[in-house]
């Protein structure tokens, strides 16, 4: 069989139903293989799109995504998306070509160390070197992807082993001595924390990317209601525990609530579950949440006092564990009465403290608005997608998820680009569901000319512009921190995105009406196709609350 | 505020948890890592060292006794890095297969240096017994050169290298330690 044949093999055998990518010199004879497979390919623009893509389909449908690339700018390209996989943990193989072996290092056409250049982005990457070791890679590279904690694995292969001839037997073993990547939870710590619970009279379950990830939102769910644990959540966490009731405090951290953040720093037990208290969280980590213990639950190890000290470390499958926390904490049967003052507290700050912001009297859309308006456009139900910036907090903010893998976005890296390819993959590993992109003005153009892949492949994702004519985060801090000596924010006239998209083949909506917002939205989500919206909003308006860089969590403003 | 299980005895208090975190040993540590034996490996360990902002004092690599394993035995400063952050993050590495970091009092650790001294008349007698202290070897000799070998702890080798200094030291190469465990246990 061909070894090209035996990768299409390979893929089915991984339940790998679509491949985003771009086709080049070095990887010919892999593209050759998908005319005759049953494999789809989404063809993109540019291989970032590619590689986003498959992070979004990875992220919406919990499998693992394919990315591929040609050789030495193919690859290059593929970087920005790989670390992007790193940062966010999510599984995704990237394949790429690579130039005859022979010519290797020899400064060819279109060679760059690929396996170099992507080391430290990945979770691990592999070289092939013969056309028989072709299959066992591609299992192990999926195998590595999705066990453990996810990430992005690399598999460059030269076009002279591509081309090569193999006898293709079927692998169904792995073999990586050096990769143990599950575990159960020490029962023992499981016991400690659910006594820590019991003992705590002012808890949070402080809840991350983890939990989506290891598919654990009804487990935390079930966690939260064995008493009346109040949650806060990290921007990746967001769906895993439904935003609304009693007991959700908001997202945490920079622009996360008042409220969140003020319980971190008023609690006494932190039960940190899949989440790896980053800097956005922490803000100033010498006085965050002073007053607390820490339980740790996270499948990587290398995460538990990382960055904070874990009292009661717990690593493994949050899967796992949760169900066992829960029912440890339940059988101690602690009194739920001692959590009374506290929830009274937290009350408190909700009352005082909501998410707020000053609407116009005017026809002029407010961006926290738009937000309210998609949610109740989309009625709260559509898988939603972000670029990075200020309308990635505000739809955080408000956007109200009741349902893990809805939230689409890049948290970790913080990739500008990454709204638009990911929304293809969403929809393409989700067709059924609505897929609407909420992207920047400045961030859609950095892989709007994905456009045309959604255009011929009839994807029908939506895209909604939050258009401030400005990169307003950046011009957020230019004003804030740099006394507002603006520079090089502002993002001026051009292009005109409804022209754009249509020349693209999607179809173009403006929208500068607040008063009909929510119906032209409907009616623009509802429109058959992909579908470009732009929607005018205030140019100068700032993402609140906010914690200061360097500040603590009670230093909040805004 | 104290609370008991039912059935047992055990209490917890929040206030008597501890922590153990970034902890500083102050001391070097001798981590002895069997790796897979393929491409590229030497540099995912080093480009780990460099990406998390840790510092190799010494590094030395070599075969072992199988064929697809080597050995990197590294030397890192325990005052400078939480030592627990570096071993998880190696292990993170699917080709590293153990990592041992080795207590000073359970191993033994040496060093192999060379050092070049351009001394004549009655100072390279003098340099000579200080060799003989050190147990080192003359294994070069020129008219106007010798140098020595000699083997030991890094310290060993320091303080050789510190009685050499005022004679006109031209060059000394170290390889950086190699340890192993002492008695019957596998390092």
């Amino acid at each position: 069989m061909r070894a090209v044949d035996a990768i299409m093999e390979c893929l089915k055998a991984e339940g790998v139903e679509v491949v985003f990518g771009l086709p080049g010199g070095a990887n010919l004879p892999t593209y050759d293989a998908f005319v005759d497979s049953e494999i789809k390919h989404i063809l993109v623009r540019h291989e970032a799109g590619g590689g986003h893509a498959a992070e979004g389909y990875a992220k919406a449908t919990g499998k693992v995504g394919v990315a591929f690339g040609t050789s030495g700018p193919g690859a290059t390209n593929l970087v920005t998306p790989i670390v992007d996989a790193m940062m966010d943990s999510v599984p995704v193989v990237f394949m790429t070509g690579q130039i005859r072996s022979d010519l290797l290092g020899t400064d060819g056409f279109q060679e760059a160390d690929t396996i170099g250049i992507t080391m430290p982005g990945v979770k691990h990457s592999f070289m092939v070197t013969k056309a028989e070791e072709i299959p066992r890679t591609i299992h192990e590279a999926f195998y590595i992807a999705r066990s453990g904690r996810p990430g992005p694995v690399v598999v460059d292969i030269p076009v002279d082993i591509s081309r090569g001839e193999i006898d293709y037997v079927p692998v169904t073993d792995v073999s990586l001595p050096g990769y143990q990547p599950n575990i159960e939870g020490n029962a023992k710590q499981i016991r400690q924390a659910a006594k820590a619970l019991a003992a705590a009279k002012r808890p949070v379950l402080y809840v991350g990317g983890g939990v989506v990830l290891g598919n654990a939102s009804e487990e935390l769910r079930a966690l939260a209601s064995s008493d009346r644990f109040p949650v806060t959540s990290t921007l990746m966490g967001l769906g895993s525990f439904p935003a609304e009731g009693q007991q959700w405090l908001g997202m945490l951290g920079m622009h996360g609530t008042r409220t969140a953040n003020y319980s971190m720093d008023g609690a006494d037990l932190i039960c940190a579950i899949g989440a790896r208290f980053d800097d956005r969280i922490t803000g100033k980590l010498d006085e965050f949440a002073p007053n607390a213990k820490f339980i740790h639950i996270d499948v990587d190890p290398a995460e538990i006092s990382k960055n904070v000290p874990a009292h009661i470390p717990i690593v493994g499958d949050v899967k796992s564990i949760l169900p066992r926390l829960t029912s440890e904490y339940r059988a101690i049967g602690a009194d739920s009465a001692r959590l009374d003052g506290w929830l009274t507290t937290i009350e408190g700050w909700k009352k005082e403290f909501p998410l707020t912001y000053s609407d116009t009297t005017d026809s002029e859309i407010r961006p926290q608005y738009m937000v309210e308006a998609v949610y109740e456009a989309t009625g709260g139900d559509a898988i939603i997608c972000s670029d990075v910036g200020q309308h990635q907090m505000w739809v955080a903010q408000y956007y109200h998820f009741t349902e893990p893998r809805r939230w689409i976005n890049s948290g970790g890296l913080g990739t500008m680009g990454f709204g638009l390819p990911a929304a293809i993959g969403a929809k393409v590993g989700c067709p059924d569901q609505d897929v609407v992109l909420v992207a920047g003005d400045g961030s859609i153009q950095m892989n709007i000319q994905e456009l045309a892949a959604c255009a011929e492949e009839g994807i029908a994702v939506k895209v909604l512009i939050m258009n401030n004519g400005c990169l307003g985060m950046v011009r957020q801090w230019q004003e804030l921190f740099w006394q507002k000596r603006y520079s090089h924010v502002h993002m001026g006239d051009y292009p005109d995105f409804v022209k754009l998209a249509e020349a693209y083949g999607a179809t173009g909506i403006r929208l500068t009406e607040k008063g009909t917002l929510v119906e032209d939205l409907r009616a623009a989500i509802a429109t058959p196709g992909p579908v470009v919206v732009d929607v005018r909003v205030t140019e100068e308006e700032n993402v609140y609350p906010m914690i200061s860089p360097g500040m603590a969590a009670r230093d909040m403003v805004g | 505020m104290m609370i008991s299980e039912s059935g047992t005895s055990e209490k917890l208090s929040l206030e008597e948890l501890h922590a153990s975190v970034g902890v500083r040993s102050g001391r070097k540590h001798v981590l002895s890592i069997l790796v897979e034996n393929k491409p590229g490996v030497l540099t995912r360990v080093a480009g780990l060292f460099t990406r998390r902002g840790f510092n190799i004092d010494t590094l030395a690599v070599g075969p072992t006794d199988d064929d697809a394993v080597s050995r990197i035995t590294l030397t890192v400063d325990g005052a400078v890095h939480p030592i627990d952050q570096v071993t998880k993050q190696l292990h993170k590495l699917v080709n590293v297969l153990k990592i041992r970091d080795l207590e000073p009092a359970d191993s033994l650790a040496r060093e192999l240096a060379l050092f070049k001294v351009t001394v004549d008349g009655p100072q390279r007698s003098e340099v000579m017994q200080i060799c003989d202290i050190f147990r080192g070897k003359v294994v070069d000799v020129s008219k106007e050169s010798v140098i020595f070998e000699v083997t030991g702890t890094t310290e060993k080798i320091t303080a050789f290298d510190q009685m050499l200094k005022p004679f006109g030291l031209v060059e000394m190469m170290r390889t950086g330690e190699i340890a192993i465990a002492r008695g019957r246990d596998e390092t």
